[in-house]
């Protein structure tokens, strides 16, 4: 069977899909008439899909990668963060996918022009959220504002907190009928979402049951009792956990708003899911730019020694000892001079917002390659002298065609540990960057922004706290699975730390 | 030794030039002297007149790198970059864009970064290093991986938070201390009591494990063993084998940030209101004043240079193996 396997090229099937995937995202829009937009970020994220894709592949084959990652998801808290993250990964992708409506036809105007709105899948999607503004600030769930407004009645002026124009809209008699109104509809969310989880489990026993060869009932009965090398069970209750809380949240967002407003009266549940993607572009497509130098120059170093090794060295003591968030402060300003002095170089607001979003990754890849470099270097200089590459010398095999196929293959688990340790720091980082005013664009919406508009809003009389909440609640997420999922990945990967006793 | 230090001092040279190339490229070459003075002035209302009187006063006037119109040495020396490079490695900062001294506002703006930057250091180092021994004492129990657990959802936190939080429970809900503002003298410590608690609970969660996986690494090797065989209790293996071994890769790990305590924190100074240096950048950063950020970017390499070298000289200290030539 394995024999077979490795006679076709690994590259086959991944290739399939990411062209499907292609053609999919290109064709799409111009038959339901949209116009698609491709921004950087998003074909960099697309090319990142690919390449992850492929990797997995070619790791499939690769014995030594294959059974850490086996390991990894024998881990209960590893699956349960795994699965955390695909939700958010899935999140990030539908706003990856931009495109712009039509305007209503021009009497005379032969073209079709094209709204100034760039809207993503996850746009239209949350359209109800995006489009039920309010006022101003209110709580979550309420029925009314949370600020007095004047208002006309019997021809006098009174201050009072006036119903929202969307939140809780429907009861004629908010005090008395929202409490029976809210439980009602997380009831209907919650059993919605359970139901589609409950699809989910029985989706998941069928597969299994065909890949084992086992009767329907026995695979049932063997994930029920959480047999089995991978925790299914953890998993299947890990996706009834987050359809429950994604049914709720569903449910009540029809009627309300589940998260309050903000000041400009914009919903904060919406502002807190379109947040994901930014930080998972920050998060991924930084390493994406970073990882071919750190990968390059830190075999190169290790391996050739000498004048490559001084030179790469040097390069990486120097940006190191410029203090990262100075380096990454004084870049962000050259780069906003630049976009201010050049407006004609953007479309659209979303356009420029965009670029400095990829500035600010390659930026943060710029400070955060050398780690990398010098661990690789480290391990290319014991990988040298092993014996196969010696015999590959020997052979005369060319330096870089022993660098591609006997150096990298063997200090690629430094890669992966290095790679999902420092996700959770990146997404950490978005959030500092933005206070300090150095991070995405203010128009840009991310947690740290978020953050950045609420903190004064505590010291207000009586606090609104919602924002902060909502945007310490999505990034703690994220981040907590990434780092559970990250020390579950380096535990499989790296030996030394096997070698202890648990 | 003596010759060791004269020779890494010289080596600090060409990364220092190295640095200042890059700040240079990223302020100059990016956007040219006449981007900066727009910017400054006012993108509409700008007067060529009115640019040329913005870069004379700066000193931007000249060529970037290279003055064909000078004669001989002066092709290379009266051009921007060695100008403004020659008087950063004289320690000479210059003015700010308001026309203060930069020099003048580091001196006096070093202390209240240090009263905070020190104690949140030397606390943090204590706490960390407690906390792991606790673990790495209780180790493979269920104390130990609750307690790692607890450690990852500490760092899953963003510092904002903690700074938020603390600012919030403490300074507006129980009234304990201001919740920002600075006072020199014995007055002070009021004010710097929150900055340091949530300097050093932020750092619990990533100190804690580091510190713990370098006792488990040291827990395992044969003196230890050998101290358990001829009867020590487990309590004076810990302090007294296994702290005083580890604290070799504890003090050199920390070494390296000591110089860097000057710099002070960005984020929790202009929280808390803090006149230090970490509050300077930031302002100076949201201000753009290229002048400040450039100075202290020169004064980060330089420190973290310095860290470097006496981390590599503690080792000598507390390693009598180690023999540098």
């Amino acid at each position: 069977m394995s024999g077979n396997r490795s006679q076709r090229p690994f590259w086959r099937r991944p290739l399939l899909v990411a062209a499907a995937l292609a053609a999919l995202w290109l064709g799409l829009p111009p038959l339901l008439g949209l116009r698609g937009v491709y921004l950087a970020t998003d074909v960099l994220l697309f090319v990142l899909l690919a390449g992850v894709l492929f990797l997995g592949a070619w790791m499939r084959r690769q014995r030594h990668l294959r059974e850490p990652w086996r390991r990894v998801f024998h881990q209960k808290r590893a699956a349960v963060s795994a699965v955390v993250l695909v939700v958010f990964a899935v999140i990030g992708l539908a706003d990856s996918i931009h495109f712009r409506k039509p305007l209503p036809p021009a009497p005379g105007a032969a073209e079709t022009a094209w709204s100034v709105e760039v809207l993503s899948v996850l746009d239209v999607l949350l359209a109800h959220l995006r489009e039920r503004e309010e006022q101003t600030y209110s709580a979550p769930l309420a029925t009314r504002l949370y600020v007095r407004q004047p208002v006309e009645r019997g021809g006098r002026q009174v201050r009072e907190y006036p119903r929202l124009r969307h939140g809780g809209a429907h009861l004629a008699d908010p005090e008395r009928q929202w409490a029976g109104d809210v439980a009602r509809l997380a009831l209907a969310g919650a059993g919605g979402g359970l139901a589609l989880a409950a699809l989910a489990a029985l989706g998941l026993v069928l597969l299994l049951a065909r890949a084992r060869g086992e009767s329907l009932a026995r695979t049932a009965a063997g994930v029920w009792r959480g047999e089995g090398p991978v925790p299914w069970r953890t998993v299947l209750a890990t996706v009834a956990v987050v359809c429950a809380v994604a049914g709720v949240l569903a449910g009540l967002s029809l009627h309300y708003h589940v998260l309050g407003t903000d000041k400009v009266g914009t919903d904060v549940l919406y502002l807190s899911l379109k947040s994901v993607r930014t930080g998972l572009v920050i998060g991924t497509l930084t390493t994406l730019i970073m990882l071919p130098f750190a990968i390059l120059l830190g075999i190169m170093a290790g391996y050739f020694r000498g004048w490559v090794d001084d030179v790469i060295q040097y390069l990486y003591t120097t940006l190191n000892s410029i203090p990262g968030v100075l380096l990454i402060a004084a870049a962000v300003l050259s780069i906003q001079v630049y976009i201010e002095n050049h407006p004609q170089l953007f479309e659209t607001a979303t356009d420029r917002a965009d670029l400095r979003l990829l500035a600010l990754c390659v930026i943060l890849g710029i400070t955060s390659w050398t780690g990398l470099c010098r661990l690789l270097r480290g391990e290319t200089l014991k990988v040298r002298e092993l014996d196969y590459i010696q015999a590959a010398v020997a052979f005369g095999v060319r330096p870089f065609v022993i660098l591609g196929r006997h150096v990298l293959p063997n200090v690629m688990h430094i890669v992966l540990i290095v790679v999902v340790l420092d996700f959770s720091g990146l997404v950490l980082a978005e959030a500092v960057l933005s206070y300090v005013g150095v991070g995405v664009d203010p128009a840009t919406i991310s947690w740290g922004n978020m953050i950045n508009g609420a903190r004064l809003e505590l010291a207000r009389e009586p606090p609104v706290w919602w924002s902060l909440v909502a945007a310490f609640c999505f990034m703690f997420a994220l981040v907590l699975s990434a780092n559970l999922f990250a020390d579950a990945v380096r535990d499989a990967f790296d030996p030394r730390l096997r070698e202890q006793p648990a | 030794m003596l010759a060791y230090i004269v020779r890494r001092i010289l080596y600090a040279v060409p990364i220092l030039v190295g640095v200042n190339l890059i700040t240079f490229t990223l302020f100059f070459v990016v956007n040219s002297p006449d981007d900066m003075a727009r910017m400054h002035l006012g993108v509409k209302r700008v007067t060529p007149e009115a640019i040329e009187k913005w870069k004379r006063e700066r000193g931007y006037d000249k060529p970037l790198l290279y003055n064909a119109a000078a004669e001989g040495l002066d092709k290379v020396t009266d051009t921007i970059f060695f100008q403004k490079s020659v008087a950063l490695f004289a320690f000479r900062f210059g003015q700010a864009d308001d026309g203060r001294d930069i020099g003048h506002d580091i001196r006096q703006r070093m202390w209240p970064s240090l009263a905070i930057a020190v104690p949140v250091f030397l606390v943090g180092i204590l706490v960390n290093v407690t906390v792991a021994l606790m673990l790495a004492f209780f180790r493979a129990t269920y104390i130990d991986v609750w307690g790692v657990v607890a450690a990852v959802i500490l760092m899953s936190i963003s510092m904002l938070f903690y700074i938020i939080g603390g600012q919030f429970l403490i300074g507006k809900l129980w009234h304990l201390v201001p919740i920002s503002g600075y006072d020199d003298g014995i007055d002070g410590i009021r004010f710097l009591v929150l900055p340091i608690a949530v300097g050093v609970v932020s750092g619990i969660g990533s100190g804690t494990r580091w510190y713990r996986t370098i006792f488990l690494e040291e827990i395992n090797k044969d003196y230890v063993r050998t101290a358990r065989a001829k009867g020590l209790s487990e309590l004076r293996v810990l302090f007294g084998h296994v702290l005083k071994n580890a604290m070799i890769p504890i003090l050199t790990g920390a070494v390296v940030v000591i110089p860097l305590l000057f710099m002070g924190s960005l984020l929790t100074e202009s929280f808390f209101g803090i006149p230090g240096l970490g509050s300077y950048t930031i302002e100076a950063i949201q201000a753009q004043d290229f002048a400040i950020v450039r100075a202290m970017v020169f004064l980060g390499s330089v420190l973290y240079i310095v860290g470097l070298l006496l981390t590599d000289l503690s080792y000598t200290l507390v390693d009598p193996r180690v023999r540098l030539q």
